[in-house]
């Protein structure tokens, strides 16, 4: 089992002839994910890779296709109008990978596409991946095997890091997701380890946050009341100095609010296991589920 | 990005926000000759992107031009939290009989902007939050809607009994929220909104952040960037469209990914030693970007040793050996250099650099250890 995707999905590509996604649409055909559609404006009725069909619009490609997910990779100022697009052509997984998009922008699609009962994730997120099943994103496919733990992080290498790790000690993933590292983004924390804890294929959960804003501190306390499965957490910007922006839009410790050390003292508190190092997740986890 | 506050101020006169007259000086003799002009007490500021300006003595009331010109020459120059002052900015001194607090901050939790409003104006509204927070009116803006007028109304109350200020303070609101929007704000402050004798809200004091993905549809706001008031290597860095960000520490650090280059600089510290940067090449790096980065790195006399850290995804590996080949090529290195890189491309990426002499890793916590060990000057490589 795994949350989000798996061999069910339909895919549409939008912006399947850019640089980025036409690269990353071939990796997710290879990987195995049902990619049914792409979208261009203009170039539809053309092929991509003589397999795919293009559309103008993701209502035609939804019309055609019955497609469920939909994954962006549009320049930024484009990609708010390309989420509201495909929320309103009735998808209902929307990930966008696009990084830099206004966060004011955000604040107008996020209401519409919870309106329109569908689940975003991202921008600025490296997407999502069941191994195995399919990959909704640039997750590298060769780093994951199936398994039984998942992965949620803010984070795109970082997340790499410790997924490679995972799989070769021989804990598969359930599904890894990336979240993204902007401040506002559609699925956060709380949002999968909510699917987590009820997917059955999944046993356990490694969990990467950052500074900025508190989302991992309501994680906590959402884990602590909420879950029986295992979590074991790990926080990047220990060493971050305060009021910067530490790549991520979203990484900055505002005032004293945002830190590292307030972060991991709600993972203690919330009775959770916390990596010191990236290197960390495979003993605790292991302690965890009896492996 | 921050701007000043002459600048923010600016952007708020437009929208039609009243804020006393005021012009920046950058020697004390333009000081002196606004002060003139102005011919009443004025007030000198420093232009400096930092809190706390008043406490540290940049901001100070002047009673004649030649005191205005005694204080710039004073705060011109003077260190705020390690920034230096190259502005002032001369505004005539104003008559205050109350101080309100009015912002607009975009929150995480909520996705939305949310205007912040107090009476208790003029100092740090932290800490009026944190000791009397029913002096707060919190209410979040739905930007598909915008601010509506009962609710700038609501806002104005907050703050006013008397229904005129209540309904200046109102129009300063939707002015306030106008500029918010246009401008690609992520924080819009004016501290304080004050009341004068005559029954006049005035703003005396405006802060702005913008945020940095809206500076490409705003190229009029971008080019209110006062690199000046940045670290040279990172106005340098970012012409090289690198993320760099200059920390204390002698573990100079080149990392693909903001979360994996964070994570490292940890590591450096759970070892022992001390980061000298945060630098992410990005995603799709190419040798250039890397040799750019050595270039900003090896500048800083503080670096002791160059940490590698590379997680191929879509970053090739090779291309970034490439860049560590090409670069030392230019530029020998004087000090010791450690490489872990792993993922796409690795095996090409390894004997290109044994190649070349170098010796590279594939274990991350190998690699931080044996650099924080080089930078304290233990064994060499």
């Amino acid at each position: 089992m795994s949350i989000f995707i798996d061999e069910n999905t339909t895919l549409i590509v939008q912006g399947i002839t850019g640089r980025d996604g036409s690269f990353h649409t071939k990796q997710m055909i290879e990987y195995g994910t049902k990619v049914v559609a792409g979208v261009t404006p203009g170039k539809g009725g053309q092929k991509f890779e003589d397999k795919v069909p293009i559309f103008n619009t993701v209502a035609d490609a939804v019309n055609a296709t019955k497609a469920n997910t939909s994954v962006i990779y549009v320049p930024p100022m484009f990609a708010a109008d390309a989420i509201l697009e495909a929320a309103d052509a009735g998808v209902k997984l929307i990930v966008a990978i696009t990084e830099g998009v206004p966060v004011l922008d955000m604040t107008r699609v996020y209401p519409f596409v919870k309106e329109r009962g569908a689940r975003l994730i991202g921008p600025n997120c490296p997407g999502l991946i069941s191994p195995g099943k399919a990959k909704v994103g640039i997750i590298p496919g060769r780093i994951c095997t199936p398994g039984k733990i998942g992965v949620v992080s803010r984070s795109g290498t970082l997340t790499y890091e410790v997924v490679y790790q995972l799989t070769r000690a021989g804990l598969g993933q359930s599904t890894c997701v990336g979240i993204g590292g902007d401040p506002i983004n559609g699925t956060n924390f709380i949002d999968c380890l909510d699917a987590f804890e009820k997917d059955p294929g999944t046993i356990a959960v490694a969990m990467m946050g950052e500074i900025g804003g508190t989302d991992e501190q309501e994680a906590a306390t959402f884990i602590k009341a909420n879950m029986k499965k295992p979590v074991v957490g790990f926080i990047a910007g220990q060493t971050a100095p305060p009021g910067r922006r530490m790549g991520h839009a979203g990484a900055i410790i505002s005032g004293s609010s945002g830190t590292a050390a307030e972060k991991i003292q709600a993972f203690q508190d919330a009775g959770m296991g916390v990596a010191k190092r990236p290197m960390d997740f495979v003993e605790l986890l292991k302690a965890r589920i009896g492996g | 990005m921050n701007i000043h506050e002459y600048q923010a101020k600016e952007i708020l006169r437009k929208q039609g926000v009243p804020i006393p007259p005021g012009e920046v000086a950058s020697t004390p003799e333009e000081a002196e000759a606004i002060a003139k002009q102005y011919g009443s007490t004025v007030v000198v500021k420093a232009q400096v992107h930092a809190g706390g300006r008043g406490k540290a003595g940049g901001v100070k009331l002047a009673k004649s031009p030649a005191e205005a010109k005694d204080i710039a020459s004073k705060i011109l120059g003077m260190q705020i939290k390690g920034l230096t002052v190259q502005k002032v900015l001369v505004t005539p001194a104003a008559d205050i009989s109350s101080e309100a607090y009015v912002g607009i901050i975009l929150d995480r939790a909520s996705r939305k902007p949310v205007f912040m409003v107090s009476p208790a104006g003029g100092i740090d509204i932290e800490e009026v939050a944190a000791k009397t927070p029913e002096k707060i009116l919190k209410l979040p803006i739905d930007t598909r809607y915008g601010l509506q007028p009962y609710q700038a109304t609501r806002l104005g109350f907050f703050l006013f009994d008397d229904p005129q200020k209540v309904k200046a303070a109102a129009k300063i609101m939707r002015q306030l929220y106008e500029a918010f929007m246009k401008t690609g704000c992520s924080l819009a402050e004016i501290n304080p909104l004050v009341t004068t004798p005559n029954g006049d809200v005035v703003a005396l004091d405006a802060k702005m952040v913008v945020d940095d993905n809206e500076l490409d549809r705003h190229p009029d706001i971008a080019a209110m960037r006062d690199e000046s008031a940045e670290a040279p290597s990172e106005v340098q860095a970012r012409n090289a469209n690198l993320t760099f960000i200059k920390l204390d520490g002698d573990v100079g650090c080149v990392v693909n990914g903001a979360g994996l280059a964070m994570a490292t600089m940890d590591l450096v510290k759970f070892y022992g030693g001390e980061p000298a940067n945060f630098l992410d090449i990005g995603g799709s790096s190419n040798p250039e970007k890397v040799v750019n980065a050595l270039k900003i790195i090896t500048a800083d006399p503080n670096v002791k040793a160059i940490l590698f850290n590379i997680f191929g995804g879509i970053t090739r590996t090779d291309d970034v050996a490439n860049g560590i080949v090409t670069a030392t090529k230019q530029n020998p290195l004087k000090v010791p250099i450690v490489i872990r890189l792993t993922g796409t491309n690795e095996e090409i990426a390894m004997k290109i650099l044994q190649e070349n002499g170098f010796s590279a890793s594939s274990d991350m916590d190998e690699a931080v250890k044996k650099a924080v060990e080089l930078a304290k000057g233990g064994k060499a490589a």
